[in-house]
C-alpha cells in the first residue's frame, strides 16, 4: 500500500435520536486501497460512510479527506464552514444502495452534472471524460438512454461512472450487488474489479465473501456501531479474531451471491 | 337561437381582455408562487409564517370578495388603481397562493434519495433544487399547475363585477341591450370553452414532454 492516506475518521460517534449508531469509530483508507465493510443489519455500516461523506454529519470525532480535516461537534455553522463540508463530499462520491440517479437526465447527463454545476468543469471536457468513463464500464452505446429504460446492472454502473466523474479521492458503495440478480451482480462486480485493478479507492459494504476475498484489502467488522476486526481478507475469513465475527460468518452463504469469476 | 345576427360589439376586445387577464395573472403567479414555495421550505421561520399566513388567507376567501377588497379597499389605503390592474393583482395573488401549493406538492414528492445524491456531489441547497429536485417536481405539479390555469382563465369573469370589460361584461352589454341573454351567454360561454380547449392541448403536450424520460 502507498503511504498516502485518502481519507481518515479518528472518534466518530454519531446518534440518532436515542439510537447510537456509532460509537467511537476509527478507519484510515489509504490511496488506492480496497476497504470491505461488513457486519450485521443496523452495525452502522451505512452510517458510517454517509459520514465519511458528511452527508450525515457526527456528532463528535474528526474527519479528513484531502489534506482537509473537519472537527465535531462543530463550532458555528459559517459559511466558510459549509463550503468545506461541500468540497469534502464533493471528494468522496458515494454510490448509494439504490442509486438515486437522476431520471429526468440521460445516462450522460447523470454522468456530467456534477463535474459541470460542482467542479465547474468546461462542457467539452466533462462530456469527454464522461463518454470515456461510460465506455470503462461498457456503457458508451446507451449515453442518451434515460435511467428508466436500463436494466438494474447498467444502472449500478451509470451511478459508478457518475461517482469516478468528481474524480474523488475515495468511492463509497453501499451493498452494489444487493438489488441485483447473480448474473447482473456478476457484471457490476467485474466493473468494481476492473477499477480496483486500476487503483481507484474504495469503501464497499458487501455480503459477498468471494468477492471481498479477492478485491478487499482489508475488511472492517463492524458490529453496534464499533469496528471489531480489521484484517486482511484471507485472515478475516479464514480465522476471525471474534466470536461476534464467527458467529456472523457462519450465517452468510459461503459459496452464496455471485461467482467471483464469471 | 340565431347566433349570427346577435349584435355583440366588442366581443373580439372582450375575448382579447380576458386573455390579458388570465395569462398575466397566472405568469404573475407562477412567479409568486415560486417564491412563495421557496420560502414556506426555508429554513427561516419568520419566512414561512409569512408564506403560510398568506397562502391561508388568499385560498381561504372567495376571488370575488379579494376583487371587491383590492378595488374598494385600496383606495382607502391611498392607493388607487384602475380596474385592469386591480383585477390583475387580484388574481396574481389568488393563483400564487394555489400555485405555490402546487409546487410545494411537486417538491415534496420527490423521492429524499435525490436530495442525498445532490448533496452527496458537493452541491448546495440551491443547486439540488434547481438542477435535481425542480426539474422533477415540476412534471409532479404540471397537471395540478395546468388546472390552476384553467381555473384562473374562467374566474376572470369576476372581474365584470369591477367595470372591467372583458368576455363576460360584453355579453351582459349585448343581453341586456338586445334582451337575448340566453344567445349572448351561449356565446361568450362558447368562446371560454374554446380558449380552454386551447389550453388542454397545451397541458397535454406540455406534460408529455415532462414526461419523456419516464416513459
Amino acid at each position: 500500500m502507498s503511504g498516502n492516506v485518502a481519507v481518515d475518521v479518528r472518534g466518530l460517534h454519531k446518534r440518532f435520536g436515542d439510537l447510537e449508531v456509532l460509537r467511537s469509530v476509527d478507519l484510515t483508507v489509504y490511496s488506492g486501497e480496497v476497504v470491505v465493510i461488513m457486519g450485521p443489519s443496523g452495525s452502522g455500516k451505512t452510517t458510517l460512510i454517509r459520514c465519511l461523506n458528511l452527508l450525515d454529519e457526527p456528532d463528535a470525532g474528526s474527519v479528513t479527506v484531502h489534506g482537509t480535516t473537519l472537527s465535531y461537534p462543530a463550532r458555528g455553522q459559517g459559511r466558510s464552514r459549509r463550503r468545506l463540508v461541500r468540497d469534502i463530499r464533493a471528494r468522496t462520491a458515494m454510490v448509494f444502495q439504490h442509486l438515486n440517479l437522476f431520471p429526468h437526465m440521460t445516462v450522460l447527463q447523470n454522468v456530467i452534472e456534477g463535474p459541470i454545476s460542482v467542479r465547474r468543469l468546461p462542457r467539452s471536457y466533462a462530456v469527454e471524460m464522461g463518454e470515456r468513463l461510460l465506455a470503462h464500464v461498457g456503457l458508451d452505446d446507451k449515453r442518451d438512454e434515460y435511467p428508466a429504460r436500463l436494466s438494474g446492472g447498467q444502472r449500478q454502473r451509470v451511478a459508478i461512472a457518475r461517482a469516478l466523474a468528481m474524480e474523488p479521492e475515495v468511492i463509497l458503495l453501499d451493498e452494489p450487488t444487493s438489488a441485483l440478480d447473480p448474473e447482473l451482480g456478476a457484471e457490476v462486480l467485474r466493473t468494481i474489479r476492473s477499477l480496483a485493478a486500476c487503483g481507484t479507492t474504495m469503501v464497499v459494504i458487501t455480503h459477498e465473501i468471494p468477492f471481498a476475498r479477492e478485491v478487499a484489502d482489508r475488511v472492517a467488522f463492524m458490529d453496534a456501531g464499533h469496528i471489531l476486526e480489521e484484517q486482511h481478507p484471507n485472515v478475516f475469513f479464514d480465522a476471525p479474531a471474534t466470536a461476534r465475527a464467527r458467529s456472523f460468518l457462519r450465517l452468510v452463504p459461503k459459496g452464496g451471491g455471485p461467482p467471483s469469476r464469471p | 337561437m340565431d347566433l349570427l345576427s346577435l349584435p355583440m360589439p366588442g366581443l373580439l376586445s372582450g375575448v382579447a381582455v380576458t386573455l390579458l387577464l388570465g395569462v398575466v395573472s397566472f405568469v404573475f403567479g407562477l412567479v409568486l408562487g415560486g417564491l412563495v414555495m421557496l420560502a414556506r421550505l426555508s429554513r427561516r421561520r419568520p419566512l414561512r409564517v409569512a408564506a403560510i399566513v398568506y397562502v391561508s388567507v388568499f385560498r381561504g376567501t372567495p376571488p370575488l370578495v379579494q376583487l371587491m377588497l383590492v378595488y374598494f379597499g385600496l383606495p382607502r389605503l391611498d392607493v388607487r388603481l384602475p380596474p385592469v390592474p386591480s383585477a390583475i393583482l387580484t388574481f396574481s395573488l389568488y393563483a400564487g397562493a394555489h400555485l405555490s401549493e402546487n409546487l410545494r406538492g411537486g417538491v415534496l414528492a420527490v423521492d429524499g434519495g435525490q436530495w442525498d445524491a445532490a448533496g452527496s456531489m458537493g452541491m448546495s441547497h440551491g443547486l439540488a433544487l434547481r438542477r435535481v429536485v425542480l426539474p422533477q417536481a415540476l412534471r409532479v405539479a404540471a397537471p395540478a399547475i395546468g388546472g390552476r390555469f384553467i381555473s384562473l382563465m374562467k374566474d376572470t369573469s369576476l372581474a365584470s363585477v369591477i367595470t372591467v370589460v372583458e368576455l363576460t361584461r360584453v355579453a351582459e352589454t349585448a343581453g341586456s341591450s338586445s334582451f337575448r341573454y340566453v344567445e349572448a351567454f351561449t356565446v361568450a360561454g362558447a368562446a371560454y370553452w374554446l380558449i380552454n380547449t386551447v389550453l388542454f392541448a397545451g397541458q397535454g403536450a406540455l406534460e408529455r414532454r415532462l414526461g419523456r424520460a419516464y416513459a
